[in-house]
């Protein structure tokens, strides 16, 4: 045993035992809300120096014979397959491959020899442990703990129900906090482990290809035949990473490894599982949020074919039968009687009426900046430059409509499906089944999209599928159809803003204020990159009976839009180019600047256009990732925007596989661009108006621009992330670009509604 | 009532009503859940299979109108040796799923596209390719479809 730099973690075995005692119910849901994703995304480390009774649980679930695990997080067997356990779950960002190699780059693992698991819903692996364990260690992630706001870490520190996918979190935290640490201290587990068998010192072996080798004797030793005497070893719990210029995969163009399956029809996604005597219910919920189900005669949908079971919830009515198409039509057969809740005159325009008398009457509920912005107002008076704006609320969308199987057979209940928490999964099952949390087992799929909509804090067909699974004996898939999911959704906050500003005699802005109006207050987006002398940033907090949800890239979708569209609007007012007033208000040489600059050399920003196009040009910094976008424009002749060409250039620090990362902020730009020109949920009379593709305008190939030139500029700063960041600067580099093509100015989304009215 | 059809090659029959979509007899009876349901109004295509070789929204067509006739569905690709068709390997090729999930309708309109047209120019893929991806795939969908028809590099598009 070598000696253990570290006492007071050193390893010891313990017999498998449940890490915490598990509480029942009475824990909060957990609501996403105030950017929270982001943020508890922040803690989303997992567990890497786990307690030992963790680490026992760990092993007892993932290892079989010939196999040994490493502090939870992966395992190698005698053949040298190194298995690494991602507590996040592919939604289609191309997490898993990345995780993998970063914990294989630093093992010094053959590629071809690693495969990437989904870890267990199980606590062992939970996000929170090492917020436990490490929160005073982290002192290379500095900004990760000034993200955390203390109720956050008192959450996680309280709860070992998380395991999320979120806030564009797993690579640059879980990654480079925990995949890249595991992976070097193994190694150095895997030395320890050869010198000792070879009677060598440590520092005269070098590491390759999942082999130890002792070039003076010219011995090696694989991986595989390591693997049982190293997982003895103590761990060191800081070990020397590896530099960039060290690198064997982080940063090359790595192929993933779910997409194969994903080009043959073989990838299996919550709804395509499967249980022999399984049925099939579908569902519709009372069509105002917050509505409840007043009566509903069963006897239609029962005297349909195949249709075995009517099932009544508070709010919504359920159907199941054999197959899917004849719960569809069961439940079509049904009249069912819902309230309203009291939300009868919720209406997209209400909203906004309610938002604009909030923001008139001048009473914020939180405030930030910095001078004094109310002076500066005063002095310019009719000088002042004001511009409101609106976004609706915006639908997810994800490809693969929520789907959910539940067996619930000797005390257990058992789940499988795509969410983007599975621990929390488990733990709003339980409550919702009166069950303990260890008689929940969730078996987690890959997802056909999340976008923020899976998370189960927000996520009611946890509930609906344990009530119904807990009355039948046989396993049942609760599927949403697709108008059930547009409007019961957990929408991206219909928002509005007042933006007003002032221009010194210098040209440059003297003096910034921002109020807006929306459930989060949003702080950390609200902000902005700019040098301004004074600025004021007013939160009024408005809901209405609907759930706003994380949407990807959470609320810096509607600050960027407004933040970028009035900064365009300051620039015209000050008479200058849209890109060099920007420019001027950075700080010189900074990583903005620099993306700035890019975009603007690489879109040819200035060269001539063809007759009516214009330019439009836009920065956003989010999910510690700087990306500016350029877009070129055009008016079709029935009105509607017509993107031309788009350019991206993004400050991510490092990027661990570009060629997921150029698709992740081609196709972030791309989800950005369609809520701009199409997508808006509306309300009348409370229900949400919208139901399907036919009328929830998405993004369609001929619309898209045809190539999205991404280009990323590398940098030592903290990784950022790269599932978001590019849909925030979209629609505001097409605003801006509509107003260069047509001198009219865009502030209210989606663009489609405008060019009808 | 029982329907005698064909899928991938292979005589079938299935008991099902006579209204039942194809989409849920393929996924539900047959246990072929490569295609994939996403609007059951034939609006985004994730539901996309050949019938007799034209490309159909599985979603919206009741079994009954297939008695009889040759369906081809994302499973059915492949070669007989397993070989990935030329489409599937452009994709893989091209780097073009993320979720994945609308892929295989993707797929199976971009062999349709290029069986009946060869080498489709850009204009024809802004056309035909009407299916709906979250993710925003699109470059990579046109780039791959390009390939395919050595129209285009295979190589991934990275930085332009």
């Amino acid at each position: 045993m070598a000696d253990n730099p570290n006492p007071d973690i050193e390893e010891t075995e313990a017999a498998a035992a449940p890490i915490a005692p598990v509480k029942k119910k009475g824990v909060k849901r957990r609501i996403f809300l105030v950017g929270s994703a982001l943020l508890v995304g922040g803690g989303a480390f997992g567990l890497y120096w786990a307690d030992s009774s963790a680490r026992a649980r760990a092993k007892a679930l993932t290892t079989a014979e010939g196999e040994h695990n490493f502090l939870t997080w992966m395992k190698i067997a005698e053949d040298d397959t190194v298995t690494v356990f991602s507590p996040h779950i592919d939604m289609g960002q191309g997490t898993h491959t990345a995780l993998g190699l970063m914990l294989a780059d630093e093992l010094d693992a053959a590629w071809d020899k690693v495969k990437v698991e989904q870890a267990p819903s199980d606590v062992a692996f939970s996000n929170t442990a090492l917020v436990q364990s490490f929160l005073g260690e982290m002192s290379g992630y500095p900004g990760v703990i000034n993200a955390l706001p203390v109720a956050v870490i008192g959450m996680l520190t309280r709860s070992q129900k998380i395991q999320i996918t979120g806030g564009s979190s797993a690579v640059r935290f879980t990654g480079q906090g925990g995949m890249r640490v595991v992976g070097a201290a193994v190694r150095l587990a895997l030395i320890e482990e050869a010198a000792s068998r070879l009677g060598v010192p440590a520092g005269e072996l070098t590491t390759a290809d999942s082999v130890v080798t002792h070039a003076a004797s010219g011995r090696s030793l694989r991986y595989g035949e390591l693997a049982a005497g190293a997982a003895e070893r103590s761990l060191t719990r800081d070990p020397v990473l590896k530099s960039r210029k060290d690198y064997k995969l982080i940063g090359k163009p790595v192929t993933r490894l779910d997409i194969p399956a994903k080009v043959d029809g073989s990838a299996v996604y919550g709804i395509d599982f499967t249980l022999p005597d399984m049925r099939v219910a579908t569902i519709a919920a009372a069509p105002v949020r917050g509505g409840k189900l007043e009566s509903v005669d069963e006897a239609p949908a029962l005297a349909m074919p195949g249709v075995e079971k009517v099932v009544t919830l508070d709010d919504a009515v359920i159907v199941v039968a054999k197959g899917y198409w004849q719960a569809l039509k069961g439940l079509n057969a049904l009249s069912p009687k819902f309230t309203d809740g009291g939300h009868g005159a919720m209406s997209t325009a209400a909203i906004y009426a309610a938002q604009d008398k909030l923001r008139e009457a001048g009473k914020p509920d939180g405030e930030a900046g910095a001078g004094d912005v109310d002076a500066a107002l005063m002095a310019a008076g009719d000088k002042t430059i004001t511009a409101d704006f609106r976004v609706p609320f915006l639908h997810h969308a994800m490809m693969e409509p929520f789907a959910l199987t539940a067996h619930f057979k000797d005390g257990k209940l058992h789940l499988w499906g795509g969410l983007q928490d599975p621990i929390g999964a488990r733990d709003r099952a339980a409550a919702a089944a009166g069950l303990e949390m260890d008689d929940v087992i969730f078996n987690p799929m890959i997802m056909g999209g999340g976008f923020g909509r899976r998370f189960p804090g927000v996520t009611e067909i946890i509930d609906q599928v344990t009530v119904l699974a807990m009355q039948v004996p046989y396993p049942v898939k609760l599927i949403w159809s697709r108008e059930e999911e547009v409007r019961h959704g957990t929408y991206r906050a219909q928002s509005s803003a007042r933006l007003s500003a002032t221009l010194g005699d210098d040209g440059r802005i003297a003096a910034w204020r921002t109020d807006y109006v929306q459930g989060d207050n949003s702080e950390s987006e609200a902000g902005f990159i700019y040098q301004v002398p004074a600025t004021s940033r007013r939160h009024f907090g408005y809901t209405s009976n609907q759930i706003d949800g994380p949407w990807r890239s959470v609320n810096s979708t509607q600050i960027g839009f407004y933040n970028e569209s009035f900064i365009d609007e300051l620039a015209d007012a000050a008479g200058e180019d849209p890109y060099q007033f920007r420019r001027k208000h950075l700080p010189e040489g900074s990583r903005h600047q620099k993306v700035l600059d890019a975009v603007a050399e690489r879109s040819g920003w200035g060269a001539p256009l063809p007759e009516g196009a214009g330019r439009g040009i836009a920065i956003v910094e989010s999910f510690g990732t700087i990306v500016a976008e350029v877009i070129e424009a055009t008016v079709k002749d029935d009105g509607s925007p017509k993107v031309l060409k788009a350019w991206a250039v993004v400050d991510c620090g490092t990027t661990v596989n570009p060629i997921n990362a150029e698709a992740q902020i081609a196709g972030g730009m791309i989800m950005g661009l369609s809520s701009a020109i199409g997508e808006a949920i509306t309300l009348e009379k409370g229900a949400v108006v919208e139901s399907n593709f036919n009328d929830y305008n998405l993004l369609k190939l001929v619309d898209a621009p045809p190539m999205i030139d991404v280009h990323f500029i590398e940098s030592d700063a903290a990784m950022g992330g790269i599932g978001e960041p590019g849909v925030p600067p979209a629609s505001a580099a097409l605003a801006n670009a509509l107003f260069a093509a047509t001198g009219k100015r865009i502030r209210a989304l989606p663009l489609l509604t405008q060019a009808k009215a | 009532m029982a329907i005698a059809f064909t899928v991938n090659g292979k005589g079938v029959s299935v008991e099902a009503e006579a209204d039942t979509p194809l989409l849920w007899v393929l996924r539900e009876d047959l246990a072929l859940t490569g295609t994939k349901f996403g609007c059951g109004i034939a609006a985004c295509g994730a539901c996309s299979v050949h019938v007799d070789g034209a490309l159909t929204r599985s979603c919206s067509v009741p079994v009954s109108e297939i008695a009889g006739r040759a369906v081809t569905t994302i499973e059915g690709l492949k070669g007989a040796d397993g070989t990935l068709h030329k489409v599937q390997q452009a994709w893989i090729d091209a780097q073009v799923p993320q979720c994945g999930y609308c892929q295989s309708g993707q797929i199976m309109a971009a062999v349709a596209l290029i069986e009946r047209n060869g080498t489709p120019s850009d204009a024809q893929i802004d056309e035909a390719m009407t299916n709906i991806c979250r993710c925003g795939t699109y470059p990579r969908i046109r780039t791959a479809i390009l390939a395919a028809t050595g129209s285009a590099a295979a190589a991934v598009q990275g930085e332009a």
